[in-house]
């Protein structure tokens, strides 16, 4: 792609993403702020997509749109609101927040300038796979014992959370053949 | 023929492919509605001329910016899903991550449909959303893993490579689980049939309920262009694509594709309508499992038995 053309889609890509994510802070709405993010995101996916990184690139923005859709219905959910009649505020906490986003900021523009990028654009790909060997290297066989033992975690916490257990589905003895469930399903069961 | 040219071709193939496509399902659907032929055929022009004189109305403080972006958006988003399918001549994108590319789309619907019940500000409208949310939560992960079986046996997520791969044998045959499942996802996509509670009758139209004037047109229209882009996606990843004697393969892929959108618009009011808490068992019991299983027979079959 000619040079000049791909500097402004980047560039228009970040406005969208920064003024996008900007605007969740400003809006008034849950909704409109939720997918004020949404669209953040989705720009972020299209610079990816720019810079060649097609997989990641799409894959954000499936993934940002999923989440954003679920995220609406729990904040809705928990604080209740009408898109006319309650408009609320969507910042709390103000001064902490702009301290650590301040911060952050600062530390990944240091990182950005400091950072010894290739000059030759044939020896990214070489450098991208040192920074997957330092991340994963010789910590693989770790990585993959603690993913199972996470995902176990994860089930334990939900089964220790959950108020109805299968001895309320099934009986003391557990011999009952069809759950009694608050919500009957769809399987006959 | 140009890079360009035949660039503008595809697009413009694209749109006709969607437009028509979605005018002769609505037309199909208004005969099978009845009560004869010729009203049903006209159906479809008459609501259009209908809807696009009818006067909007809203209810008080709806949120009229997502709920335009919401219809829209669905009339677009078919337009994005079939962009990557060759359709007789190479795709408008004919990306590498072409099926990943439709996956997105369909996600991008959960949002838009969630959007059209939430700017109208009305109840049954907002209820409906949530239960379009449901179910799109129910089909979603099974169609993701039917997606990915044709991509296994062609080892591309290039939708032309994965035509290309079904020379000898189409998918369906090797691969019926995931392309029924795959079908149930279009469907519930489109809120179509037994997967359309969230704009059903029990709730005076759901997300739809509200829309007047020319934003219902979108929002029907985009349904039956969903359905369409579904459709022929569904034909492209199961059924060969062009593939086919004696009929050119432009031709092949539009017989195949129609014959899905038929079987759909068949079956729309035959079968009984899933509220979602019903449809997530079935999803995450019958429909998830069925995928996996199919994932895992294809992936041995390629791995072991060298097949593709």
């Amino acid at each position: 792609m000619n040079v000049v053309v791909f500097i402004i889609v980047f560039l228009v890509l970040a406005l969208v993403a920064v003024v996008s994510g900007a605007l969740v802070f400003v809006i008034d709405s849950m909704a409109r702020a939720t997918y004020a993010l949404a669209i953040s995101f989705v720009a972020v996916g299209g610079a990816l997509v720019l810079f060649g990184l097609t997989y990641p690139g799409v894959i954000t923005i499936l993934m940002m749109i999923m989440e954003m859709a679920i995220m609406a219905v729990f904040m809705i959910m928990f604080m209740g609101m009408n898109p006319a009649l309650i408009p609320m505020s969507m910042v709390h906490g103000q001064r902490p927040a702009l301290v650590a986003s301040a911060g952050l900021f600062v530390l990944l523009v240091v990182g950005i300038l400091l950072a010894p990028w290739p000059q030759h654009p044939h020896a990214a790909p070489a450098r991208a796979r040192q920074l997957g060997q330092a991340l994963m290297g010789d910590k693989m066989l770790v990585m993959m014992t603690i993913s199972p033992v996470m995902f176990a975690t994860i089930v334990a916490g939900v089964v220790l959370a959950s108020h109805r257990t299968r001895y309320d589905r099934f009986g003391d003895d557990l011999d009952r053949r069809v759950a009694s469930d608050p919500q009957p399903g769809g399987v006959g069961r | 023929m140009t890079d360009a040219a035949s660039a503008v071709l595809s697009v413009v193939l694209t749109v006709v492919v969607l437009g028509v496509g979605g005018l002769c399902a609505a037309a199909f659907g208004g005969v099978l509605a009845g009560p004869s032929v010729r009203h049903g055929l006209t159906l479809p022009l008459a609501e259009t001329a209908r809807l696009l004189r009818q006067r909007r109305r809203s209810a008080p403080g709806a949120d009229l910016l997502l709920w335009r972006i919401a219809g829209a958006g669905l009339v677009l988003v078919p337009l994005l899903m079939l962009a990557v399918v060759p359709l007789g001549p190479p795709p408008v994108l004919d990306s590498a991550v072409g099926v990943v590319w439709f996956n997105t789309a369909d996600v991008a619907v959960w949002a838009l449909v969630w959007l059209l019940g939430w700017g109208a500000n009305a109840t049954f409208a907002l209820v409906g959303a949530f239960r379009f949310l449901a179910s799109a939560l129910a089909y979603e992960l099974p169609l993701m893993f039917a997606l990915t079986a044709p991509a296994v046996a062609a080892h591309s997520l290039r939708v032309t490579d994965i035509v290309a791969a079904q020379a000898g044998l189409p998918y369906v045959v090797w691969m019926p689980l995931a392309f029924v499942v795959l079908l149930v996802g279009v469907a519930g996509f489109s809120v179509w049939g037994s997967l359309g509670p969230a704009a059903g009758p029990d709730l005076a139209g759901g997300v739809l309920g509200e829309l007047s004037g020319p934003d219902r047109w979108l929002a029907l229209t985009g349904r039956y262009l969903l359905l369409v882009a579904g459709s022929v996606f569904t034909a492209a990843l199961f059924l060969g694509g062009g593939a086919g004697p004696l009929l050119p393969s432009w031709c092949w892929l539009l017989v195949k594709s129609a014959v899905l959108v038929a079987a759909l618009v068949v079956l729309r009011n035959r079968l009984v309508l899933l509220r979602p808490d019903r449809f997530m068992e079935i999803g995450w019991l019958i429909l998830l499992p069925a995928a996996l299983l199919q994932l895992l027979v294809v992936s041995l079959l390629v791995t072991v038995g060298g097949w593709s």
